[in-house]
């Protein structure tokens, strides 16, 4: 076990990756890249993996061409049926008997001292059982332990619009609703603050008692290298100023949760999260119940993206009343009430300037960041880090420095959303890139592929990187846009853009500081052929439940249809983080191929003594057991496999786990960004606008993705697509807007809480999305996959502001690309002259 | 508000259900609360997502922003109807191959959609197919796998008819 560790603890990095089974780093400080021999991981594919040969015994053994009968297959997911069906239950699919329903008062003003609640009226009512006040629940909670400052209802005052005030339990919503509209509260209004200007302006206006000082909810400021002199040597430097817009996930599944506690005493709460974990300690510790006494079950997710990855005041709500009234109780979310949980992506105001040698080698950047964090911390202490911590990868950037500040606002709060805090980043860095490659008049691909960080090597904020396929990503979608016949060369109004990325495959540790495995799994053989794999990971649609169920397959020798999998829920499964921060294939899925191992082990010896043949001779696969020195003489089912081994060693079962090796940066939050291993992704988008309207339609976007390995292409391509669609939304279409609630109120009332008003693309409105995997086989993930949930997310963004630029000659440095913004910047000088410059000096310079 | 029930006829997926409702239950709640159908789900609360879509008279149509009384002798058809003798519906299938169905929650409602515009058109073009579906918001795929999903099922349905 690794010693006991702070988030923020400095950890010697070079020393401790090379503790235990853990991968042996030479560190080098001389040169542009440090040296990184990465031997095997923990974990890792089989050596002595052997294709294979065909079994005439009635079933056909094939796998694929490279040993593989399971993984890598276009394979359907366990749950699919069920949810194609309309049989997968969902939290709001869940009755109960005897079960209530409640409903939450939410604040009216955007920050108002609570001075009273009279809840006589509601309580009156006939089929009421029961209202709750901040009073009820007066423990305060928050997903980062070292800022917890969220209560369940507000006690003493309400923050934002739509925070919660009090929970109504009744015989049915209707009834519940029309009680909230009796209970009376006594506000007293105070001066709101709704921007970042606002809150630095008057900090005697604070939001949030648990801040830093004033409205500073988290400051980070982090050099490396000798940044002013770097920038002062350059060739070419570039300022910048970018805004990137806040923007929600709108699952299309509202939070839902169900809460009972039974006779003994015993709660359980099924709920629509993606953190079931952390939810039960949270709920434990704020109802004041024993942690053993609580269940938390995560029922099917109808989608999540981030907005499900910390407790709610549902769960709290719900859990209190059915404790009070001793009966089932439900809460669900409105539409609306969604827009009020939200914890999206946090607005960001980024000024950079980025220099460049005229050869394309970056020099660095100073980045200043200022993010719009809402009323609450939510995630926003790793957020902050999140802003500068992955900024240059996956590029050399041989000195930066950032310097962020997160400020509370009275809006409701941010968080996280699909590429947690490092999208804004992005954004203005692969902007300032682009912006670069024309000053010094190279091809934007050229410039990026002038300063690859390579594999096996390490960032300069100490990240260690293994395997990188971000060269191959950038040739795929080279080729397959068609680059070099339309960059610079397409007629005024229509653009192609580039822009790269590299994202974390989970971070290496745990939201509370402990010593125990970041993903478990145990696994259980039956006599009948079947395998039951037990795991608290959390499937939220991108299919990790699958993902056990094929290395099990793979492992085992057995089919999909053979495989069950038991996750998220806290009486059954062994504790898995959660799905946050594109960890579950790369954790679970290495617990699980350890699992797997240990009762292939078993079987592999028991079948090798039967057969009189080396262990490395048996096979398993596809239901088939096998020796591949005689398949015809000496085969079995894998049950009859199994049945032997039971025989042998008992009944069979397994656990597995996995934590990572400590990793990170040797400086204060050096840890945050570090990851067992990164993902990379490039994006080729296409655009067409309208100089005369501003409308700009994107057309195509071509996604290529180093996963690692797809562990299954579909499942993968599906985050691909799902992700530049999330991009390309939040560059073209989706705005948190906030209006008066009332004339003479202040701002701070969502200007449009629905799915209408809120611009979600419709299949009219999306791109035509390109999906092209590159595997390059990690030496530490699960046969060598890391992640694709996030990653893809990131280039969308500044590649379509980049292909405006070589559509229409002007920057869009503020999102969204709406009309009336990219109108305006037409409107700002001559946009046709600039277009026309940046086409003949780039071809002046022979394209280089 | 009158909260006085009366008895409901709904005849759906060719079974016929009495159930007791208000003037102003929706026709999703009739079938998700009263005959425990949850398979048409509720995402937004005014026809704003489209994954509570069901088929009235074969018709598209959002069950909730219709009244449960006002389906009264029609043919309502949802997500549990399609599949037959227990077998998935070639378009089931091929969301199922695909990867159409991620979180599964706007699933059902682009299914009753697409079966729409596959019994009027068994050859759609991609187009065709985004116009179709353009009243179900999905935030999972990209649409992109959706469209291959309806894509397969259209191809198999032709063949085997």
């Amino acid at each position: 076990m690794s010693e006991p560790k702070e988030p923020n603890a400095p950890i010697d990095a070079a020393k401790s990756v090379t503790e235990g089974r853990r991968p042996e780093t030479v560190h080098s400080d001389s040169g542009r890249k440090p040296e990184m021999v990465v031997p095997k991981g923990r974990i890792m594919p089989r050596e002595d993996r052997l294709a294979p040969p065909a079994w005439e015994g009635g079933r056909s053994v094939a796998p694929n061409a490279d040993g593989f009968s399971t993984i890598g297959k276009r394979n359907r997911k366990v749950e699919g049926l069920a949810k194609v069906t309309g049989r997968a239950v969902y939290a709001d699919d869940i009755t109960l008997p005897r079960m209530l329903h409640a409903k939450l008062l939410r604040s009216i003003h955007a920050h108002a001292r609570i001075v009273s609640i009279d809840a006589s009226a509601a309580l009156a009512m006939p089929g009421v059982h029961a209202v709750i006040t901040g009073k009820d629940l007066p423990v305060y909670f928050g997903i980062i332990p070292w800022t917890e400052d969220e209560q369940a209802l507000c006690e003493t005052k309400a923050r934002y619009v739509g925070d919660a005030i009090a929970a109504v339990a009744a015989d049915s919503e209707l009834i519940a609703e029309e009680a909230l509209r009796c209970i009376r509260v006594q506000y007293e209004v105070l001066p709101a603050v709704i921007d970042i200007d606002s809150a630095l302006e008057h900090p005697e206006w604070q939001v949030n008692e648990k801040a830093e000082t004033g409205n500073i909810s988290k400051q980070v400021r982090l050099e490396f290298g000798a940044v002013d002199a770097a920038l002062a040597n350059s060739d070419e430097v570039v300022e910048g100023h970018y805004w990137y817009e806040g923007s929600t996930h709108a699952p299309i599944e509202p939070h839902c949760c169900v809460a009972e506690f039974d006779a003994t005493g015993f709660l359980t709460v099924h709920s629509s999260t993606q953190v079931a974990h952390y939810l039960h300690r949270d709920l434990a510790k704020v109802l004041g119940l024993p942690t053993q006494r609580v269940r938390v079950i995560q029922p099917t997710v109808g989608g999540a993206f981030g907005g499900k990855s910390e407790p709610f005041s549902l769960e709290f709500c719900a859990a209190k009343l059915a404790m009070i009234t001793g009966r089932p109780v439900k809460i669900l979310y409105t539409r609306e009430e969604v827009f009020y949980a939200h914890r999206g992506r946090h607005p960001m105001r980024l000024h950079y300037r980025t220099g460049i040698s005229k050869d394309g080698m970056l020099t660095g950047t100073d980045a200043k960041v200022q993010i719009d964090g809402g009323a609450y911390s939510s995630f926003g202490l790793v957020t902050t880090y999140y802003s500068g911590q992955l900024l240059g990868a996956p590029y050399v950037l041989p000195t930066y420095r950032f310097d962020s500040t997160r400020v509370f606002t009275n809006k409701p709060c941010c968080g996280p959303k699909r590429g947690h805090g490092s999208v804004q980043p992005r954004f203005a860095f692969e902007c300032q890139i682009d912006k670069l490659a024309e000053r010094i008049g190279m091809d934007p691909i050229a410039v990026r592929r002038k300063n690859l960080i390579g594999e096996s090597t390490r960032t300069v904020n100490g990240m260690r990187v293994t395997s990188n396929g971000f060269p191959q990503c950038l040739d795929a979608v080279e080729k397959a846009s068609g680059w070099k016949d339309k960059f610079r060369r397409l007629p005024y109004g229509c653009g192609i853009g580039v822009a790269g990325s590299m994202y974390i495959s989970g971070t290496n540790y745990c939201i509370y500081p402990n010593e125990m495995p970041q993903s478990a799994v145990q696994l259980k053989l039956d006599r009948s052929g079947r395998a039951t794999v037990f795991s608290g990971c959390s499937d939220i649609g991108q299919g990790v439940d699958s993902v056990l169920a094929y290395i099990v397959c793979e492992e085992l020798g057995l089919t999909l249809r053979d495989v069950r999998v038991v996750a998220a829920d806290t009486d059954l499964t062994p504790v898995d983080l959660g799905s946050y921060s594109s960890r579950e294939t790369f954790m679970v899925g290495n617990a699980c191929l350890d699992a797997a191992r240990h009762l292939r082990e078993k079987i592999a010896a028991t079948l090798a003594e039967r057969w009189q043949c080396g262990k490395g001779e048996v096979v398993l696969a596809n239901g088939v057991a096998c020796c591949t020195s005689e398949p015809r003489e000496k085969a079995m089912t894998v049950r009859e496999a199994f049945q032997l081994a039971e025989a042998k060693h008992g009944t069979l079962g397994s656990v597995g786990w996995y934590q990572s090796p400590k990793l990170g940066g040797d400086y204060r939050g050096g840890t945050i960004g570090a990851s067992p291993a990164y993902s990379f992704t490039a994006h080729v988008a296409e655009v067409e606008c309208d100089p005369e309207t501003g409308q700009v339609r994107v057309c195509d976007i071509w996604v290529a993705h180093d996963c690692g390995r797809a562990l299954n292409p579909v499942t993968v391509e599906g985050q691909m697509e799902g992700s530049a669609y999330m991009g390309f939304a939040e560059a073209i279409l989706e705005t948190m807007e906030y209006k008066a609630a009332a004339p003479g109120h202040a701002f701070g009332l969502h200007h449009g809480p629905s799915l209408l008003d809120y611009r979600l693309p419709t299949s009219l409105d999306t791109p035509r999305l390109h999906s092209i995997i590159i595997e390059s086989v990690d030496p530490e993930g699960p046969y060598g996959a890391k992640e694709a949930g996030e990653g893809p997310l990131h280039p969308s963004v500044p590649a379509i502001a980049n292909a405006i630029h070589d559509a229409l000659g002007i920057r869009c440095d503020a999102l969204p690309f709406s009309p009336p913004s990219v109108l305006g910047m037409l409107r700002i000088g001559d946009a046709r002259a600039a277009w026309e410059a940046a086409r003949a000096g780039f071809h002046k310079t022979g394209a280089r | 508000m009158d909260s006085t029930k009366t008895v409901c006829h709904l005849r759906v997926n060719g079974d016929a259900h009495t159930c007791a409702v208000t003037p102003g239950t929706t026709l999703l709640e009739a079938l998700r609360y009263a005959l425990a159908l949850t398979g048409s789900k509720q995402g937004c609360d005014k026809g704003d997502c489209g994954a509570c879509t069901v088929l009235i008279d074969s018709h598209p149509v959002l069950a909730c922003i219709t009244l449960a009384m006002a389906c009264e002798g029609r043919e309502i058809r949802t997500v549990e109807g399609l599949a037959a003798h227990g077998r998935p519906h070639p378009l089931q299938d091929a969301f199922d191959r695909t990867g159409g169905a991620q979180c599964g929650f706007c699933t059902p409602g682009v299914l009753m959609s697409a079966i729409a515009l596959l019994e009027r058109d068994p050859a759609p073009t991609r187009e065709a197919i985004a116009q179709a579906l353009s009243g179900n918001l999905c935030r999972c795929t990209g649409y992109t796998k959706i469209y291959e999903a309806v894509e397969l099922a259209a191809k198999e349905m032709r063949e085997r008819a």
